[in-house]
């Protein structure tokens, strides 16, 4: 190894210079934000560091998988929301995929008609604020459907209405399997699976708007196999759905895995636009603890930290699976 | 071509033209819409769902709606049909949010201004050195008349800017303000420092993993703590600076893209001559990788145009924030429908007119510059 000589004629040298700037800059600038952010603090009377997450949070959470009372921690608080977040997500992520294979493929179809319908899902949901459709699809939920006591039938015991969507829910009763089927009374429906109108507007929202993006991925991905290969395949006498099944879309899921992977990434962050619509993901509760006790810069690093730590962990299992797809070379 | 290929010195036997393509109507019929049974089925059951929405959407949005901005008569249709009455009555909210009612020209003027320089220097050959510059007074124009106090214009406080000039200053803010941020962070992640690798790719990974939300919570609530005290800015100059924060992140990548695309000789062969390295990449690098990025920098702007309306959380009357205000208005709330399609069609043509020209320039680049 050369031992490093500190001369400015040298590239090393320089080099060595300007990243000791650069630390210095980074340093000071590091220090005077500290320093104003402390001295800030002190004056609006705020406390800092992350001991309120053992306090009382005082505030109601709408829904959730994780059971809470006002009485609770704010830590618990956080963990309801974040328990929202990752349901909408996954479940988001679980349609949307099909749907924007489907809507992909049927950018792709002969059929004039199908074409025309996926071009037009897929220029309209990409070209409008995902804010504006997640409004409109609410206020659609919450003002235009009929009230909870006069249900609309979508199927046998599944209803919706004002209040959301009731679902029969399989439970266990006495040892063996039930399905608990939602009733409708005069007050609305009660029993089985509850789905609240803010968690509808928002899953569908995010499904609609991530499977116009899923769909152009799943495109350009179908029309980056050569064109060879499906001809070849045709020569074969292979119809053209096991062309698609059997050589198109295993050559493309190689190209399309990657960019499909960070539209699940996305749909994760455009989970967070929860906050527009009041469904309480793990930003709305950060919000509403800010607004309690102004504690900003440790709500904003949790849900930082929630964030990248979603992301690290969707990354690493898609690299598993983008591995086992990838193409085997000797 | 038109003579038998069998009939071809030296050609193969028994080999033959392909079939002419098929001609007329019924034909193309076949084809397009009855190829294969699962293509005749879902054509049919296509044209039967469209058969029942189309005309109700036609008769709803169209036919049966109240155009004019009348009470009474949007009331008495009860849903049946829309009411672009609400639109008619607000439209003046909806577009300028809480700008000063009798100032509403001076914004109207601005972006009318704004979008004829866009369509001026749209296309490729109006690229020259002295439009760069004609860009800077249409930009101090258009926040000069947003902002008065000159020239006898009465003085409007940012706070009060909304509706769709917001949404276009905003983006034309948060732009201008990435591009160069962009371009340092996606020189420094390709740089041979490691502190100033490290730096910049842990800036834009982080920046990139975490949704605008969060950085829009930072700009409203943390800025105001980080600031020395005594120095304030208001909340459109933080969310702007926010949100320039956030974008730069996707901007390095854009420009990375055009810096990877290039052959690694251009820098090697630039370094022989001599040139020092800010001068490789000033007059080697920069100008033909900013080039081949001009497509996805396009669709970038897209992109910040249609998260402007994230600011409406953070309590911005922007296009989306002034609609919301619009439908405060209790006798008019229950029109939301009307608003909503409205403007998502504002947002939509934008958007869609600027995907287009990402796309036809994607393709036409190549003809006035060279890529």
């Amino acid at each position: 190894m050369n031992p490093v000589r500190f001369s400015w004629s040298s590239r090393s040298g320089r080099a060595l210079v300007f990243q000791a700037a650069l630390l210095i800059v980074l340093v000071v600038a590091g220090w005077a934000l500290w320093r104003n952010t402390a001295h800030n603090l002190a004056a609006r009377g705020i406390r800092s560091g992350f001991a309120f997450l053992d306090q009382r949070a005082g505030f109601d959470i709408g829904e959730g998988v994780v059971p809470y009372t006002p009485d609770d921690t704010f830590l618990r608080a956080f963990a309801a929301g974040i328990a929202n977040t990752l349901r909408v997500s996954l479940l988001g992520i679980l349609l949307a995929t099909p749907l924007g294979l489907v809507v992909g493929l049927g950018r792709l179809s002969r059929n004039v008609l199908v074409r025309t319908l996926a071009t037009v899902w897929v220029e309209v949901l990409r070209n409008v604020p995902l804010v504006i459709q997640l409004f409109a699809w609410y206020l659609v939920l919450t003002q235009l459907l009929p009230d909870p006591a006069s249900p609309l039938v979508l199927a046998p015991h599944v209803y919706l209405s004002k209040g959301g969507l009731q679902l029969p829910m399989p439970v266990l009763a006495g040892g063996h399997l039930a399905l608990e089927r939602p009733e409708v009374t005069a007050f609305g429906v009660s029993g089985g699976l509850s789905l609240t109108p803010e968690f509808l507007a928002l899953l569908f929202g995010l499904v609609t708007a991530t499977s116009a993006s899923i769909a152009e991925i799943v495109r350009s991905g179908v029309l980056a196999v050569p064109r060879g290969q499906t001809e070849a395949a045709a020569a074969l006498g292979l119809p053209h759905r096991r062309v698609i099944r059997r050589v198109v879309l295993p050559q493309a899921l190689r190209i399309i895995v990657p960019p499909l992977t960070s539209q699940f990434l996305n749909l994760t962050k455009n989970s967070s636009l929860a906050v527009a619509i009041g469904f309480p993901d793990v930003v709305s509760i950060a919000n509403t603890a800010i607004n309690q006790n102004g504690q900003a810069l440790e709500c904003i690093l949790l849900i930082m930290s929630v964030y990248l730590t979603i992301n690290l962990l969707t990354a690493a299992a898609m690299n598993v699976y983008n591995r086992r797809v990838a193409l085997v070379e000797r | 071509m038109s003579a038998p290929a069998s009939d071809r010195p030296g050609g193969p036997a028994g080999e033959r033209e392909p079939p002419p393509p098929r001609r007329g109507i019924v034909a193309r019929l076949r084809q397009n819409l009855f190829a294969t049974v699962p293509s005749a089925v879902a054509t049919i059951l296509l044209v039967a769902g469209l058969a029942w929405f189309l005309p109700r959407a036609v008769r709803w949005l169209f036919l049966d709606a109240v155009y004019a901005a009348d009470y009474p008569a949007c009331r008495a249709l009860d849903y049946r049909a829309a009411c672009w009455g609400f639109v008619a009555e607000k439209h003046r909210v909806i577009l300028f949010g809480r700008y000063p009612y009798a100032e509403q020209w001076r914004p109207l003027v601005a972006t009318g201004l704004f979008l004829l320089a866009l369509a001026l220097t749209a296309h490729p050959r109006a690229w020259r050195r002295w439009v760069a510059a004609a860009w800077f007074p249409v930009a101090v124009i258009f926040l000069l008349l947003l902002r008065g106090g000159v020239a006898g214009l009465a003085p409007v406080d940012p706070s009060a800017w909304g509706g769709l000039p917001l949404t276009i200053a905003l983006t034309a803010l948060v732009v201008a303000g990435s591009i160069p941020l962009g371009v340092v962070l996606a020189l420094g992640r390709r740089s041979r420092m490691p502190l100033v690798r490290g730096v910049s790719t842990l800036y834009i990974e982080l920046v990139r993993g975490v949704p605008l939300i969060t950085v829009l919570f930072v700009a409203s609530f943390l800025f105001p703590l980080l600031l020395p005290q005594g120095l304030r800015l208001d909340a459109l100059a933080r969310v702007a600076l926010g949100m320039t924060f956030f974008q730069a992140a996707y901007m390095a990548e854009v420009v990375r893209g055009g810096l990877q695309a290039l052959p690694r000789g251009q820098g090697e062969a630039a370094e022989a001559l001599g040139l020092s390295w800010w001068k490789v990449q000033q007059r080697v690098i920069l100008p033909q990788a900013l080039v081949l990025v001009i497509p996805s920098f396009v669709n970038s702007v897209l992109s910040t145009f249609l998260d402007t309306s994230l600011v409406t959380v953070v309590s911005l009357y922007d296009l989306t924030g002034a609609l919301r205000l619009a439908l405060g208005d209790p006798q008019w709330r229950n029109f939301f429908l009307e608003g909503y399609l409205f403007v998502g069609a504002v947002y939509f043509a934008f958007s869609f007119a600027m995907s287009r020209y990402s796309r036809w320039l994607e393709r036409h680049l190549g003809r006035w510059v060279r890529v």
